[in-house]
């Protein structure tokens, strides 16, 4: 039973993008991973428009104090196995933005965090690749 | 028949547990070509299995101040009604003698029943866009439910004013297939396009837009009965098909119709893959002007016989 829930898990990881004030940039790369060129449909993973569905939280954006409680209240709305995947540095340590008075800090102060993808922005390959390791991990 | 053969028809084969694993196989197919088509590789063969057996497992949340049981008997009525259906065109298709007064309605009405149920667990579940797209589902459902009955009229006019669907299936065997006439071919391009609808296939997509209302009614469901919806809607996909050549191509007379039912899948695919979303007022006057007029041609050709 647990083999095949993993088995189910790893085989169809299904994503919602949570896009937490960031500055599109990373959005923009994680729209292209989903285009004919890296096709991650072949691996199963599909973006979908609820929380509800998705098994995967893509976050982007650095953490601030109005995004903070939304973020956690769609991590709260996600059914429960569920992966945090932080793409792009800002995500992972606040990148430049750490010195403002509105940035909370990163995101594994508050939520459990699987995968750290820095880079600004990481390519696609280098997501394909976290998001490889997260599920190898499993 | 005794009570187990009853409930293994209805359970195993050729109810629920064998046309949800057909109906997942067509799901594959319509990502596969999908793919093709967007010039990509597209899933491996087993992933809609995979994404089903993942949300059986999962955990599944009821929102808070939704009302549960309703909530929770939306895919089930769906499921139920598809494998009735799975059963009724099957024992039909096998042996057309097996069939009583009005069974065609019968299987009209339960056609209608996951649209139904649709509705009802959508609107049960107290989310604003899920309320929105269940207004466009009920919009949509009435617009293409009138030509579609206008033309099983025509059918039951061309089968010599038989209710009954074994019947049909009969008369096209007696006499071939209705499509290889113009009423016939009016009737099949009408009765793919309400299946495109019933489908939620793209032209018609817009009572679950996924980018505009999130999934529209399916949004607030996670776990089993979100794998429940997709599997009733593997299984229309499955018997949609299999309701237009029982009806138009002469029903399951030999092994040839597996290459008709593939044919139709992939247009219906195709259908799918090189049209824009319409919104939700042009998809009405579309079902009610251009194909409700379409559908009134083919019923007065049908009553000369043409």
């Amino acid at each position: 039973m647990a083999n095949a829930k993993l088995w189910g898990l790893k085989k169809s990881p299904w994503v919602f993008h949570v896009a937490a004030a960031s500055c599109n940039n990373c959005d923009i790369e994680i729209l292209d991973i989903l285009t004919p060129r890296w096709d991650v449909e072949r691996f199963g993973i599909v973006l979908v428009g609820s929380p509800r569905h998705a098994d995967a939280l893509l976050v982007t954006g650095v953490l601030n104090r109005k995004s903070l409680p939304r973020v956690l209240r769609v991590y709260e709305q996600t059914p429960k196995p569920c992966l945090v995947i932080c793409v792009g540095t800002c995500t992972c340590d606040t990148h430049m933005f750490a010195p403002s008075y509105n940035v909370v800090g990163p995101y594994d102060k508050y939520l459990p965090v699987d995968v750290y993808i820095p880079g600004c922005p990481p390519k696609p390959e280098a997501m394909i690749i976290g998001v490889v390791k997260a599920l190898a991990r499993l | 028949m005794s009570v187990v053969r009853v409930l293994f028809s209805y359970i195993v084969f050729p109810g629920l547990i064998f046309t949800a694993v057909v109906g997942l196989f067509l799901t594959w197919i319509d990502r596969k070509v999908t793919a093709r088509i967007h010039w990509r590789v597209g899933p491996p063969w087993y992933q809609p299995y995979a994404d089903f057996l993942k949300l059986l497992l999962k955990e599944t949340i009821i929102p808070e101040g939704s009302s549960k049981v309703l909530f929770l008997l939306g895919p089930i009525m769906g499921l139920v009604a598809m494998s009735i259906l799975a059963v009724m065109l099957f024992s039909m298709n096998i042996n057309p003698h097996n069939t009583f007064v009005g069974d065609l309605i019968v299987i009209i009405y339960l056609l209608a029943i996951p649209p139904l149920g649709l509705m009802l667990g959508g609107s049960a579940s107290k989310n604003p866009l899920a309320s929105v797209g269940v207004s466009r589902e009920m919009t949509q459902y009435f617009a293409y439910e009138l030509p579609f009955l206008i033309v099983i009229a025509g059918i039951i006019l061309k089968s010599g004013g038989s209710v009954k669907f074994g019947e049909i299936i009969l008369a096209q065997r007696a006499s071939g297939p209705f499509l290889y006439s113009i009423s016939g071919v009016i009737a099949a391009v009408v009765i793919l396009l309400s299946a495109q609808a019933k489908l939620g296939f793209v032209p018609f997509d817009s009572p679950e837009a996924e980018q505009e209302i999130m999934a529209g009614p399916y949004i607030e469901y996670s776990g089993v009965p979100l794998a429940m919806y997709k599997v009733v809607r593997a299984m229309m996909l499955f018997l949609l098909p299999l309701f237009l050549i029982s009806v138009l191509w002469g029903g399951f007379a030999n092994w040839w119709a597996i290459l008709k039912f593939l044919l139709i899948i992939v247009l219906m695919i195709l259908i799918k893959n090189t049209n824009p979303r319409l919104r939700i007022d042009q998809s009405l006057r579309f079902f009610w002007l251009g194909i409700g007029g379409l559908s009134i041609i083919g019923l007065v050709l049908a009553v000369y016989g043409l």
